[in-house]
């Protein structure tokens, strides 16, 4: 079993965390076409070489990215989700809206 | 004692004071405690073990350690069992497999007649075509095939499983992995020594490393000494590693408990596999491996045979004829086929004892006794080439053939690990090429054969791997000795060509699958020649002992065949695991943890029929169940016409504090939060990022910056995940806490429920003007600081209470006790089911799937569509756009009488399918049998009427009926 380093907890067999999908860029919500959302909803870029990911490590509740090398089967780095996202994220109105 | 009981020292292991019976094919037996199966059997004249797979040939001790097919047997109710370790016990009742009619006379050895007409590849080109014979055949094979005989009434043993941690595990207590973990002990380093056999020391315990057997002897018992006197070295004995996983994590079987040990460094000091020689009856009874014939002087104090014939093509192979000589056993003669020599000191002992020595000579083929029970003679014969032999043949009288051409490393745990090997012309064998990281060898694995230098090699590894694990390993270790990797001054131990066949064929290349030279080769003219193409056509290496004696000649002879060198043929992959596991080990004991609420033991003594709710124990109802259905019936005519009380402490509890509460709702929830006003909950309804419905509770805003949000039971978790996801993103100044397990909590619901809670309540006014329906109050009830939520799932009067777990039965008391005077009556979750339908509740998960969308399930009205975003927006924008494919609605029969569909009965329309049933139940109260059911958006409005396929095909009508089915207004739950 693979153990994984968790920035908060140190390392932890792999079976301790929730896998969450790769880190995609969040398309606009509302001026996006259908085609970029569904693309962002639904389809994974499984791609061959070094992907970053979320995993949640779930006895602690805490919500890491991995940036794992998936031809050679190696982690190669974990490190707090703050590290990304690190400013408060706003949605602007959609554009009929009035009021929320 | 038995003629061929040695005295002491010969039988290490056994116990002569313990004589122990049992039986063998219905015969009994003695031995001694300590013997194996195989080895009292062999002390009492029975040398055959089992029969073989295809031509049910007579089998007998091939290695005497368990690693071959033909030790195996059946022990009572087991299977497959390994005579050749499994210890006798008194009253052990063993049969032989694979048998028809007994082991001495199998009526199944008539297949060997045929054997000419099943060349290589038989089933695949019998059996191809046409298919409908097949089934005969079928039949014959599964009766022919498969070994032991499985009873489906065994009874399941205690298995179980423990966590293990090292910093160097050792695998393998001969002297390298002995040498291994002291070494590595040295730096301080939590060391873990495994060892497959009930002793350390390996080949210390039953090899001959020099002509004088003593200082092998006292090497052993100094190394075993010294690690019983260190306290950082643990050992597990009789426990085997039977395979390597991702980050050193290995699975150890020690009697019915699995290990599982994680190790910062492991050394492989497996050893190796001594290897076969191909020759024509090589396969009988009385012809085992030199190691074999030793481990049973050594380890069982059992002669082998009485006259012998040893094949010795390295030093260990004269260590072999010395102990023989030693155990009073006649050797006719050694041949040993490499060329005349400087003879090593072993090879001079034997000389001395006037044994004849002859060169460049191999056994063409054993002579055998009738019925191929065992061995009467060895016929000898020059060798004249690679694998070619003269037409002259000398015999010899003998009824034990040893066989010591060399070894084969048992790296199955360095192929696990994908270490890389290559195969050594000069060496004659496979070499380790590379190691993973964190991955050590030291030993006979490693190419160190002799004693010296596999303890050079340990000591090496042990301080590699020590360091490796981030301890302080000191100086590097010098070598004692010259000549490390190889035996007596440079020859490597390993015949590069131990292969002679025989035109008559049975020179058996596989035991296991009864496969002989021509067989590869007629597999590689078939043009099967890729080695991984060649081991599935011809089934070389795929039986039980897994190409452990198989694999190298038959990629020495692929090689050959096709002209390419080893290196170029390759071998085929090794994986996990190294031997059989028995499920029992798999599966461990029994364990489904389940969660009880706070009140538990208050359902019990209630006379609750309990039931598993997710990861919950909840009351199903209250009663005997010789009533279910009338206990039922009256927990809802409580909550309808007087009240009722029920515990829902499994239902999800989050806390979300802070500047953002209400902003985070609103961007996980789709409903709106940011104008909710303090003192009131709202609905919220949870969709995931393609619109789908996951979730759904409550909001309760106790203060502007704290809201308590409620989930389904069983959802907690994922909504707490959920929640954590997004913000891990947003960055919205929160804090959200999981408090699922922190509350218990009732809902006492029903027209009197304000009635008895006023008793316990002086802090918090109820009156409907002062606590309306949705509105949220902090204060006391019995004394208790409580959450009182005031809202109903079940509709009727109903307030939910939530206070601390440790208060739960007091809470639960004081209310039982307060509503004595109006018969306050505990409800499970079947009635609330069915409460909860006529109010026209949905269940997340029940009357949604893992498509079920808002719109489909009649739920817009939850959507905020102004907001600049929630989870699942843009997705259910986009499927109201498309159209609803389906739409929940509630429904009753048209003919009362009908029968009351069940849930995922189908919803059909001529040929089509529509929908489904989602929930339906009898309705006392409106003496009516009433549901919800997908439907066809045009079979959705109110009056329409569609067709349920109900049991045996029957049809039956559903008509579309406005929700909810009681209490439209819904004045009872707002009074």
């Amino acid at each position: 079993m693979k153990i994984l380093n968790c920035p908060l907890n140190g390392p932890r067999n792999i079976s301790e965390f929730v896998y969450g999908g790769e880190v995609v860029e969040h398309p606009e919500p509302h001026t996006s076409s259908n085609a970029e959302w569904a693309d962002y909803v639904f389809l994974e870029n499984n791609t061959a070489g070094v992907v970053r990911e979320w995993w949640y490590h779930a006895p602690t509740a805490y919500w890491i990215i991995a940036e794992r090398d998936t031809v050679k089967d190696e982690v190669i780095r974990t490190y707090p989700a703050s590290e990304l996202f690190s400013e408060r994220m706003a949605y602007p109105a959609p554009p009929e809206a009035e009021e929320s | 004692m038995s003629a061929a009981r040695l005295d002491a020292p010969a039988g290490t292991l056994i116990d002569r004071d313990q004589p122990v019976e049992f039986t063998f094919e219905g015969r009994r037996h003695g031995g001694f405690a300590g013997d194996t199966i195989a080895s009292a059997l062999m002390a009492d004249g029975e040398l055959v073990l089992s029969r073989s797979f295809k031509y049910h040939r007579p089998r007998g001790v091939l290695t005497g350690c368990g690693q071959d097919a033909n030790s195996l047997v059946q022990v009572g109710d087991q299977t497959n069992v390994l005579a050749d370790r499994r210890p006798i016990e008194a009253g052990m009742v063993v049969e032989a497999q694979n048998v028809f009619g007994g082991l001495e006379n199998d009526y199944g050895s008539w297949l060997g007649f045929l054997a000419r007409f099943m060349p290589v590849g038989f089933y695949y080109k019998a059996f191809y075509k046409p298919y409908s014979p097949w089934r005969l055949w079928e039949k014959l094979f599964r009766r022919l095939t498969g070994l032991g005989v499985v009873n489906p009434d065994a009874i399941h043993g205690y298995y179980d499983k423990q966590y293990l941690f090292a910093d160097v595990a050792v695998i393998g207590g001969g002297p390298a992995g002995m040498a291994a973990a002291l070494q590595a002990a040295k730096s301080g380093a939590e060391v873990l020594l495994i060892e497959e056999n009930k002793t350390l020391g390996g080949a210390l315990n039953y090899a001959r490393f020099d002509a004088d057997p003593k200082p092998a002897a006292k090497r052993r018992a100094e190394l075993t000494a010294k690690i019983e006197r260190t306290d950082n070295i643990r050992v597990l004995t009789d426990a085997l590693c039977n395979g390597w996983f991702t980050d050193n994590w290995l699975p150890l079987f020690q009697g019915n408990r699995m290990f599982k040990l994680r190790a910062a460094a492991v050394i492989v000091a497996t050893g190796s596999y001594e290897q076969p020689m191909v020759f024509r009856n090589n396969d009988l009874p009385g012809i085992m491996m030199g190691s074999a014939a030793q481990r049973m002087i050594h380890l069982y104090g059992v002669r082998p045979g009485k006259r012998a014939v040893v094949v010795a093509a390295n030093s260990d192979g004269y260590g072999v004829a010395l102990d023989l000589l030693d155990a009073g056993v006649d050797v006719a003669c050694v041949v040993d086929p490499r060329p005349a020599a400087e003879p090593c000191e072993r090879q001079s002992a034997v000389a001395l004892r006037g044994v004849p020595v002859i060169h460049e000579t191999v056994i063409a083929e054993a002579v055998a006794t009738r019925g191929n029970r065992g061995v009467v003679g060895a016929r000898i014969a020059r060798i004249t080439g690679e694998g070619t032999l003269a037409k002259t043949r000398d015999r010899f009288a003998c009824d034990l053939i040893t066989v010591s051409v060399g070894y084969h490393g048992t790296a199955n745990l360095i192929h696990h690990a994908r270490g890389a090997m290559r195969y050594d012309e000069a060496e004659a064998a496979f070499v380790i090429d590379k190691l993973p990281a964190h991955l050590f060898a030291a030993g006979s694995v490693n190419s160190a054969y002799s004693l010296e230098a596999a303890l050079n090699d340990g000591h090496l590894a042990g301080w590699a791997a020590a360091k490796d694990a981030g301890f302080e390993a000191g100086r590097k270790p010098t070598a004692k000795a010259k000549g490390a990797g190889t035996m007596d001054g440079g020859a490597s131990p390993n015949y590069p060509w131990p292969i002679f066949a025989h035109p008559d064929g049975k020179d058996f290349v596989d035991f296991d699958e009864d496969l002989q030279t021509a067989d590869i080769l007629n597999a590689i003219a078939e043009g099967y020649d890729n080695i991984e193409l060649l081991k599935r056509f011809s089934t070389v290496g795929m039986g039980p002992s897994q190409g452990r004696h198989s694999s190298l000649p038959s990629v020495r002879i692929a090689a050959k065949a096709t002209g390419r060198t080893i290196n170029e043929t390759g071998t085929t992959t090794s994986r996990p695991p190294v031997s059989a596991e028995t499920f029992g080990h798999l599966a461990g004991r029994s364990f489904e943890p389940v969660r009880e609420t706070a009140l538990h033991h208050r359902h019990i003594e209630a006379g609750a029929k309990m039931m598993v709710a997710g990861q919950w124990m909840r009351p199903e109802y209250y009663g005997p169940a010789e009533s279910r259905d009338a206990n039922i019936r009256a927990e809802i005519m409580a909550v309808r016409e007087n009240v009722g009380i029920i515990d829902v402490s499994t239902l999800g509890g989050i806390e979300v504090h802070g500047p953002d509460a209400a902003e985070f709702l609103n961007r996980i929830y789709t409903f709106a939060y940011i104008k909710q006003p303090v003192g009131r909950a709202r609905y919220v309804l949870m969709t995931d990022q393609t619109g789908v419905i996951t979730d759904d509770g409550v909001a309760c805003r106790f203060r502007d910056n704290h809201f308590y949000v409620t989930a389904t039971t069983g959802g907690a978790g994922a909504v707490y995940q959920t929640m954590l996801f997004y913000n891990a993103q947003w960055r919205l100044d929160v804090c959200v806490i999981n408090s699922t397990a922190s509350y218990a909590g009732v809902n006492i619901a029903g027209p009197k429920a304000r009635d008895v809670l006023a008793r316990l309540c002086d802090d918090v006014a109820l009156d409907g003007e002062a606590l309306p329906y949705m509105g949220v109050r902090e204060g006391h009830v019995a004394g208790i600081p409580a959450r009182i939520i005031r809202i109903g799932f079940v509709g009727e009067l109903g307030y939910e209470i939530h206070v601390p777990s440790s208060q739960g039965e007091a809470l639960w008391d004081a209310l039982m006790d307060a509503g004595s005077e109006e018969n306050i009556l505990p409800f499970g979750i079947e009635a609330q089911r069915v409460l909860r339908l006529e109010k026209g509740h949905i269940i997340i998960n029940q009357d949604t799937d893992g498509l079920t969308h808002p719109h489909e399930a009649d739920m817009a009205w939850a959507l905020a569509r102004k907001k600049p975003y929630f989870v699942g927006m843009r997705s259910i924008a986009i499927q109201l756009a498309n159209g609803l494919e389906r739409k929940l609605v509630g429904f009753i029969l048209v003919e009362p009488d009908d029968p009351a569909p069940k849930e995922c009965h189908l919803v059909i329309r001529g040929t089509e399918i529509t929908g489904r049933v989602t929930s339906c139940a009898r309705s006392e109260i409106l003496n009516k049998i009433i549901g919800l059911a997908y439907v066809a958006p045009d079979q959705s409005e109110i009056g329409k009427r569609f067709e349920i396929k109900i049991e045996q095909g029957r049809m039956i009508t559903a008509e579309v009926v406005a929700l909810p089915f009681y209490d439209p207004d819904g004045k009872r739950q707002e009074m």
